[in-house]
Order: C-alpha cells, then structure tokens, then sequence
C-alpha cells in the first residue's frame, strides 16, 4: 500500500508557506481554517464541466500559479473524458436503450469510473502538493459539480501574521 | 447583503436536529464518542422529494397521478391479455401476445425508472459557498429585505446567456438549470414536471422519459390495433358489431381508453422527438428563448449541435451522469466514527453496488494513522464547510426573509410580470395540481396550449406550498433581527466555534 512519502512530501517544501505542513497529520494537529476559495464553472463551451483556470488571488501566495492551472486542467479534461459523446458512449447507450436501462443496474458506467479516477488524483494532489502548503481541495463532486473549493489553512502557531507576510511573489524557484 | 448563515431544512429534519459538530476548539479529534446514529443524507435533504429503501428510490413530493398511470396501463394491458389474445392467438398468430408482453415490458420499466430517478437534481449551496458569492455580487449595501433580482451573464458557444440566482438554493443556476416549485429543488437540464410519471424530467432521466412515452405510443396503437381486429373478425359472417361488443365487453373499454389516449401519447412524443432532434427542452420550447420570441435578435440555440443525429445521439445516448445528492452518504458529523466514512452511492435504483468515490480507496490504501488524520482531514473539512465564512459576519437584516414576495412561481402566470427571479413560472402553471382534473387526457402538449389561454388571469394560490424556510437559528450570527419566522431558540454551538476559530 502507497505510504505518503514524507520524502518527497519534504522536498515539496515551499518559500510560501510559512508554516510548512508535512503531511496531512501536520495539518490536522496544527492548523485551523482560515478560508476558503471556490473556483467557479466556465461556461464558454456548453453545459459541460469545465473550471475556470483563472488564478485566485488568495492563493497567490500560498502556491504556484502553474501547479494550481496544471490541477485544474487536469481535471478538466478528466471531466471531458467522461462526458465524451463518441463512438463508446454511444454504444453504451444503445445497448442500454436495448436492455431497457436495466444494464445500468449491474454495469458501472464511464462516467463513474472516470470519478473515481478523479477522486484519486485529488487525493494525490492533496497529499504531494497542497497539503504541504497548507491548501486542501475538495472533490468538486460533494459540492454538485459546481464548484472546486479550495480551504486556506493557517498554522494556528503563526497567529495573525500569516501568509505571504514575509514571502514574495511567486517564482519557481526550486 | 444577505449573509450566508440561514439555512432551509427540510421540517421533518426539524423535529430530530441535525447532530452539530461538538468541537470546542477547532482542532478535530476523531473520538469515538457515544455513538450517536450517523444520519443519512437523504433524511435531512432540503427538498421536498421523499425517499424509500433507505434512500436508494427518490419521488417527487406529490406523486400526482402516478397511481393513475400504473392503473391504466396495467388495466388496460391486463384486459388485453385476457380477453383478447386468446382469441386472437387461435385465429391469428402466436406473436401478438409476445410483442404485447415486450412491449409491456419496456412501458413499465421505463415509467418507473422515470418515476423513481434522480431527474438532476442540485444539491444546495453550503453557507461558505453563499457567502462567497453574495461577496461577488455587487452590492452596494442596499437595506431593503429585497436584494435586486440577480442575473449573471455568460457567453455559451457565441452566444449570450444569462444566469439567474436562486434564491432558495442560494446559487447561480448553472444554463438549461431551473428550479421545480412542486419539488423545490434546482434541476439540471430541465424539462419539465410530469404529473402522470410523479416526478421532474430532467437530464438524468430524459432518456427514459422518452423511451417511456415511446413504447407507451406503441403499445397503445398496438392494443387499439389488436382490439379493432379482433372485434372486425367477431363481427364478421353479418352479425353485426353490437354483437361482438356484447361478447367480448372488455373489448369496449379497451377501445375507449385507448382511443382517447392515442392520440395524446402520439402527439407528446412526436413534440418530444422534434425537441430531442434540435437539443431542446420543453421549458426552452415554451418561453421561447432560442427562437426569437422573446424579442432578442437572432438568437441561436447555443447547445445543439447542428445535426440532427448528433442532437439525438447526444441527448438519448449520451454518457450517464452522476446523481449529484448524495443520498446515502452521511450527514458529516465531528463525531463520526472511520466506519461512517462518506460513500458515494451513484444509483437509480435498488440494488446497486456502492461505489466509493473521494476518500474511499484512497483511504484504505493509506497506513492507520494517515487513515485516522485523512478522515480527521475530512471532518475538519465537512465542519469547517457548515460553519459560517469566518470572515463575513456583518450582521444584516435577512434580505430574503420573506421568499414567498421574492420568488413565488406558483403565482405567476405572467412572466413578464415578474423580475428575473424566476424561470419556474412557466411550467408550474402548466402544471396545475392534477387532482383536480382526473379525468383529462390533456398531456402537457395540450396543457401547456391551455395556459397560454390562462396566461390572463393570475391563480390565487397561495404561496405557502413554496419552500417555507424554517431559518436555522444556530447558524444565524447573533445580532441580527430579521423578520425571520419564529425559530426554536435553539442553542448556538457555532458561535462558540466561530469564537475560537478567531
């Protein structure tokens, strides 16, 4: 079984965050909410789930603007992939009609696969890149699909004075 | 500015409160405490949609006239098959009892997948996510209980669409998203609500709608078919038809009901197969917003994709989304133990194997006590999402106390009438509460003709059937008065973890 490597955890120890959380027990024990960005639905192609990839300006200091946009994308087209009208789901759907439906009840269908892949990728995420930095991403699935939501966690050691006090903007130096 | 912290439950869920997260301090502990009974999603669902099986079968509030729909069918077919196929067996062929039974088949089966499916529904907005977008709503401060009627713009493959805010869930409805009165619920992709099947038709259970009304079309042709030859060949030899109708009274009844339905059911599906073929919803088709009516320029359905056969593939075969609410998981809970751990059930109907999706595989793949701190993770997220934005707290009088002036489609028949709140004016009126008219064949293809007659006078209904937001006082902030309807005094645990969150 995947144990969370504290390795790589720790070298994903970033100039943003001024309290560096290891892992996702760090975060636990020592941290509190501080707030909460939601990354809202593009709409520009249709009904389709898309997430805007327009950075927040909250986390501006907490993490990289390309890491936060590979994320996003990611998603997106993980998102594409389910909803993709192509030759396999039209055959899925055919085949359905057929049975009337009741293949449904005993076959999981693309689109459920597919967010169980996203489901793990958030949970990677979470662990590898936006726990360490005090960042945690819900699955936009518990909010109805319309929203990624994003949670600011400070450090509750670092009182007032927190986030981007002391760190500039972002580079990637690394 | 409306603040974030009201809340409508559902009344049912008043009686047993939903377990609040105990947390004096904001750290979370995974206590096994005393084990108070994790409570499903589905007992504390805002809506008004009633579920069976321990939240696996989802109906709609008011059933309508489903129980009218089974009877007939069931009637109908059930007169058929003993009263007319033996003698059409013995003088014409085997196979007409067996296209009648698949037929059958296919009628029931999709009515009541129809019936019983998640049409789309929208889950609510949590608090932190109103707030957020009240903060990104201009506002100006303005202290009339009245917030202006919000509208958001987008563009949609060129073309402009505007997004109006719901009031009761508290978003901006995503396109082609409205909300259903009778159900109180926002849902995707909105058709319309359908008495006779007892349930919204939406973008989850379209497709079944259709198949439905399909094979309902067939199998009433059929049986109008089979009945009228049956009794052409007793009348046959000069004995007449009163003769045969005497033999076989059965044969009448059926020839009446289908006769009158027939041609309703033809005509519903024929409407339903051109929206299908042009990526249109009935809500679309009737307040005319791709087609000009409206008085905007040459507006263009954005959705459709231009062919009719892609429309199509895309509509009836496309992938099936996910229901949204998740109605078997549970109600997230401080105190919630790591066998509670929040499930995904994706199902229409009974019987179906859970799926867990966030959290599930994920967690059990991870040592025990990353597994203790991940689920820590998670209940520090879920009460952190149903504690109020520890950054607004503004006390203001509760702008929308009062919906039933705000958003009351039941009592408008005239759109025009009526700001942009909302988009469910329309197909409420045309769909009147049916027990009042039980013996009309009228589906919506006529019914939605007949309001537009009605269109002139108002129903006077009032608009007490409409989501009566019983304010959950415990996530009120602590000074502000608002004309809220009197609401338990219930004690407020999370100003005291709004005090230590600070």
């Amino acid at each position: 079984r995947p144990e969370p490597n504290r390795k790589s955890l720790e070298g994903a120890e970033s100039p943003y965050c001024p309290a560096t959380f290891h892992n996702l027990q760090e975060l636990r024990h020592s941290a509190s909410l501080a707030n909460k960005v939601f990354i809202q639905r593009d709409y520009s192609e249709g009904t389709t789930c898309r997430f805007q990839t327009k950075f927040p300006s909250e986390l501006d200091s907490r993490i990289e603007r390309t890491l936060f946009e590979d994320t996003v994308k990611t998603l997106n087209n993980y998102y594409a992939e389910a909803e993709k009208i192509g030759g396999q789901s039209y055959l899925e759907g055919c085949l359905a009609c057929t049975t009337a439906y009741i293949i449904f009840l005993c076959m999981e269908t693309r689109y459920e696969k597919v967010l169980k892949k996203i489901g793990r990728y958030i949970q990677e995420q979470n662990e590898k890149i936006y726990a360490p930095r005090g960042l945690l991403i819900t699955d936009p699935i518990e909010r109805g699909m319309r929203v990624i939501e994003i949670s600011i966690y400070e450090d509750r050691a670092s009182s007032g004075s927190s986030s981007g006090s002391s760190s500039t903007s972002g580079t990637s130096a690394r | 500015m409306n603040n974030c912290e009201y809340q409508q439950i559902d009344p049912q869920a008043l009686s047993t409160p939903i377990p609040t997260p105990t947390l004096p301090q904001p750290t979370v502990v995974v206590e096994k405490e005393k084990r108070e009974k994790a409570r499903k999603k589905w007992e504390v669902f805002p809506g008004k949609n009633r579920f069976y099986c321990d939240g696996r079968i989802i109906v709609a509030g008011q059933s309508g006239v489903l129980p009218l729909t089974i009877g007939l069918i069931l009637v109908t077919t059930g007169l058929f098959f003993v009263f007319d196929c033996p003698f059409l067996v013995k003088h014409l062929t085997v196979f007409i009892p067996a296209i009648g039974g698949v037929l059958f088949v296919f009628v029931v089966i999709s009515l009541l997948q129809t019936s019983f499916t998640d049409p789309g529904i929208l889950p609510r907005a949590t608090p932190d996510e109103a707030a957020d977008i009240e903060r990104q709503i201009d506002s100006s401060g303005s202290s009339s209980y009245r917030p202006p009627p919000r509208t958001k713009e987008v563009m949609i493959n060129q073309q402009v669409v505007k997004l109006k805010y719901c009031f009761t869930c508290k978003m901006f409805r995503p396109p082609r998203t409205s909300h259903c009165s009778l159900c109180d619920n926002c849902v995707e992709r909105f058709d319309h609500h359908c008495p006779w099947v007892g349930n919204c038709v939406g973008k989850r259970n379209y497709r079944f709608f259709y198949t439905f009304i399909v094979s309902l079309s067939f199998l009433t042709a059929f049986i109008f078919g089979c009945v009228a030859t049956h009794l052409a060949l007793r009348a046959q030899g000069g004995r007449g038809l009163m003769f045969a109708l005497q033999e076989s009274p059965a044969s009448a009844v059926e020839l009446v009901i289908c006769f009158f339905s027939v041609w309703s059911i033809l005509g519903l599906s024929g409407f339903h197969t051109y929206l299908v073929a042009s990526n249109l919803t009935t809500n679309e088709d009737i307040k005319g917003s791709w087609s000009g009516k409206s008085g905007a320029e040459d507006t263009v359905n954005p959705y459709s994709y231009n062919t009719i056969i892609t429309n199509c593939c895309s509509v009836l075969c496309g992938p099936m989304p996910p229901s949204l609410i998740d109605r078997r998981g549970f109600v997230p809970v401080e105190a919630s133990s790591q066998t509670s751990a929040t499930e995904m059930e994706l199902p229409m109907l009974p019987v179906k194997k859970e799926t867990n999706v966030v959290g599930g595989p994920a967690l059990s793949q991870l040592p025990p006590h990353a597994f203790q701190c991940a689920q820590g993770t998670k209940d520090l997220l879920g009460s952190a999402s149903r504690s109020p934005c520890p950054t607004t707290g503004k006390p203001q009088p509760v702008a929308a106390a009062d919906p039933a002036v705000t958003f009351n489609p039941a009592l408008i028949s005239d759109p025009a009438a009526m700001p942009s709140l909302t988009c469910g004016g329309r197909h409420h009126s045309h769909t009147t509460s049916p027990p009042d008219e039980p013996r009309h064949h009228h589906h919506h293809h006529n019914r939605h003709h007949r309001t537009r007659s009605r269109r002139g006078r108002g129903s006077k209904r009032p608009a007490l059937h409409i989501s009566n937001p019983a304010y959950n006082a415990s996530l009120s902030p602590p000074s502000s008065p608002g004309p809220r309807p009197s609401h338990t005094g219930a004690r407020d645990p999370r100003r005291d973890s709004i005090v230590a969150l600070h």
